[in-house]
């Protein structure tokens, strides 16, 4: 008897089964629409500067430059260890760094890096980028900007 | 057939059409103001509630709510700049053009062909710039008079949104110029925006929750300010941000009625020089004599008016409400117009994405935030707005005493703790930013210190730390929860208006230190 009772109270009415999995079709269906909303918000393509660039034959950077590409935001390098690229966006808030005395110092709220990139002081949360640098077959040094190394990363190619 | 008819047959057609045509002003005026100018108590209320714009507000006002002394009349003013500058915007929407080629060209062509053109870019803009600083003033006005509470504690979330989105307005259209300044400011803005990366990456979960780039991207289509980016942000602009603070501020004002009006204090009592609103209504005449009853026009949910109470502190809003409203509105277009026609919005070279400006400076009502940043990315560009952000969404939910509503500063003890907070943090926080100045932050001391701990202890977390603190204690010393609120509140104005000036005025290029910009060096 009891049993019976307690069956009849747990027991869901047709009214509120139905009821109930209405509504959760309509959240999910509500969520579905709102990740839908903010994935058409991402843009698929791009008109940015494209991150893999040709900087010319290695001949063009001999051992000790240090240029500045501007419109390309990367110094390159070239020491006795190789060729590196090292990103001249600071990690702060984006502005661009310049070379100073023993790195490089943001003008914007004053971030300093040492020569590799490493912070030494200010907010910038992260050392500069490090970016990969490959030969194409026509012999021109290749950066990859969207493709990180880790600092110290040197590269010979002739 | 009757005599009217009769009449109409025997008037020949061209009479009728002449007396027609004399009394076309009237007609057409009377169809379109069905009760003309009211002269009785009965044509004053019809007045209102007959009116699609007019409804909005009741047919009668407190006298409290009139006193110029009581709202400074900073709601009022908000709004009504808001109206400046939406029609401000669609004028110039005629000439502007969205594009990264044509939108410099297009605005300087608003200032220096166009006619009327410089002006009216500059009253959009400082009447928009304006709406900050009155909505903030509004909002302390709220505050202070304790008027998040009994029963306006939604309001006062929908304030709070409304704020929000007052800022993202002028955020969005500080990009449209595209030139230097607005470009700079958009990629520190985009970069605030990336700034949760700060912690994710600390926490090394930024692989699989990204909401710094995700946010980046929703509103610049990109990683930096470019075509798509500008396209974006003008659609925010001119078109869902004006629509959105729309419907708020409709709910905001219908809020304000459900809600009974403004607050007033407890115990009111109506002073001489309230007797130059109009003569209460005589008890034999209109249809609210003053005893006996109130419209239905007249009530709203909430406590009052209540029956037989303070309803002789009642007057008509036509034409006292009406008077005072058409006066500010008149005063807020004067001093627009006026500041507008001899300050000049500013506009740099065109934008430069290779030449940072230096300093490249957020717009001056986020340099607050940008003076936190310079210390942690993520806690001033994510944490601490949050937080200020969350701290003043639940202010009425955290303080619920009832205790004389409507009274400035709540009582005595109200000022003293309020000018305490005003002294303390006023000290406290140019001693912090001094600090920082001269001698630099954990990073400058131990070059090696982990990013993490960096951005969890920086003189800005600290600050916030410390104001939080404050006011738990000033809740143990008093027992109540408002003078815990009053201090927090008057602490948080402080600090923006501080830190505002502080970046704005005092941080130069490499973002040193100089007393004023005169002294900024030649660069
Ligand atoms: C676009 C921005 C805003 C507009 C146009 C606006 C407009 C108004 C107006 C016209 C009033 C009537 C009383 C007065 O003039 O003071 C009012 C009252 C009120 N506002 Fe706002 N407001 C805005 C933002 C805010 C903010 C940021 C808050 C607080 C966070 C807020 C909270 C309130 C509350 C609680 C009331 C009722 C006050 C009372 O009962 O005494 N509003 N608002
Ligand atoms: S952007 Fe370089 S220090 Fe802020």
């Amino acid at each position: 008897m009891t049993s019976e009772h307690q069956e009849k109270e747990t027991v869901l009415s047709r009214r509120d089964f139905l009821a109930t999995s209405a509504f959760l079709t309509a959240t999910v269906a509500g969520f579905g629409i709102i990740a839908g909303f903010f994935r058409f918000f991402k843009s698929d393509v791009r008109y940015e500067e494209p991150s893999v660039f040709k900087i010319g034959k290695p001949e063009n950077f001999p051992v000790g430059t240090a240029r500045k590409l501007d419109d390309k935001k990367v110094f390159v390098f070239s020491d006795d260890g190789g060729f590196y690229a090292i990103s001249c966006v600071c990690t702060h808030l984006g502005c661009i760094v310049h070379t100073s005395d023993n790195g490089f110092t943001c003008p914007c709220h004053g971030s300093k890096y040492n020569t590799a990139g490493k912070v030494i002081s200010g907010p910038a949360p992260r050392s500069l980028p490090w970016f990969e640098i490959t030969q194409d077959v026509d012999g021109s040094l290749v950066v990859n900007a969207g493709s990180e190394v880790p600092s110290g990363t040197k590269v010979k190619y002739s | 057939m009757n005599e009217v008819e009769v009449n109409e047959i025997e008037r020949s057609g061209l009479s009728k059409f002449t007396d027609n045509l004399k009394s076309l002003a009237a007609t057409v005026f009377g169809s379109v103001f069905r009760n003309g100018s009211p002269n009785s108590d009965k044509a004053r209320a019809s007045a209102i509630f007959n009116n699609f714009f007019l409804h909005i507000q009741g047919t009668k006002t407190h006298i409290n709510t009139l006193r110029p002394s009581y709202t400074l009349g900073l709601g009022l003013i908000s709004f009504f700049l808001l109206v400046i500058v939406v029609a401000s915007g669609i004028f110039l929407m005629v000439y502007y053009n969205p594009s990264v080629e044509n939108a410099y060209q297009s605005v300087k062509n608003i200032i220096y062909v166009v006619f009327g053109g410089n002006v009216t870019r500059n009253i959009h803009k400082w009447a928009g710039e304006g709406m900050i600083i009155f909505v903030l003033l509004h909002m302390a006005r709220v505050f202070f008079t304790g008027s998040y509470k009994s029963g306006r504690e939604f309001n006062w979330v929908v304030g709070v949104i409304l704020l929000i989105l007052v800022f993202v307005l002028n955020l969005t259209g500080y990009l449209l110029p595209w030139d230097q300044l607005s470009y700079w400011a958009l990629v520190i803005v985009s970069n605030i925006m990336q700034s949760p990366r700060e912690l994710t990456d600390s926490l090394g979960i930024t692989r699989f929750f990204d909401v710094g780039t995700f946010s980046r991207e929703f509103f610049l289509a990109g990683m930096v300010p470019g075509k798509e980016s500008l396209n974006r942000v003008y659609l925010f602009h001119v078109m869902v941000l004006p629509l959105i603070i729309s419907v708020f501020a409709g709910i905001h004002f219908w809020r304000i009625r459900k809600d009974g009006g403004m607050t007033k204090p407890d115990a009111f009592s109506p002073t001489v020089s309230d007797s130059g609103y109009a003569v209460p209504p005589a008890k034999t005449a209109g249809i609210f004599p003053t005893h006996k009853t109130y419209g239905l026009m007249e009530l709203a949910r909430g406590k009052t008016p209540s029956v037989d109470k303070d309803i002789e502190n009642m007057v008509f809003s036509w034409p006292n409400l009406l008077i005072a409203e058409l006066a500010v509105l008149m005063l807020t277009l004067a001093a627009v117009v006026v500041y507008s026609y001899y300050i000049n919005a500013p506009i740099r070279e065109f934008a430069n994405p290779l030449i940072p400006e230096n300093p490249a400076k957020a717009p001056w009502y986020f340099l607050g935030l940008q003076e936190l940043l310079s210390y942690s990315a993520f806690m001033g560009g994510a944490g601490l707005p949050m937080l200020t952000l969350f701290g003043l969404f639940l202010i009425p939910y955290l303080d619920r005493e009832q205790y004389n509503v409507g009274t400035w500063f709540t009582d005595r003890k109200g000022k003293l703790i309020a000018f305490e907070a005003f002294v303390i943090s006023t000290v406290l926080l140019i001693g912090i930013l001094v600090f920082a100045v001269n001698f630099g932050w954990l990073r400058s001391w131990f070059p090696e210190i982990p990013q993490l701990v960096i951005t969890l202890v920086n003189p800005g977390s600290i600050w916030v730390g410390f104001i939080i603190v404050w006011s738990l204690f000033v809740i143990r010393r008093t027992g109540s929860t408002r003078m815990g609120a009053m201090s927090l509140f008057v602490m948080f104005l402080v600090s923006y208006v501080i830190l505002t000036y502080f970046a704005t005025e005092m941080r130069g290029p490499n973002w040193g230190f100089f007393w004023s910009m005169s002294q900024w060096p030649i660069h």
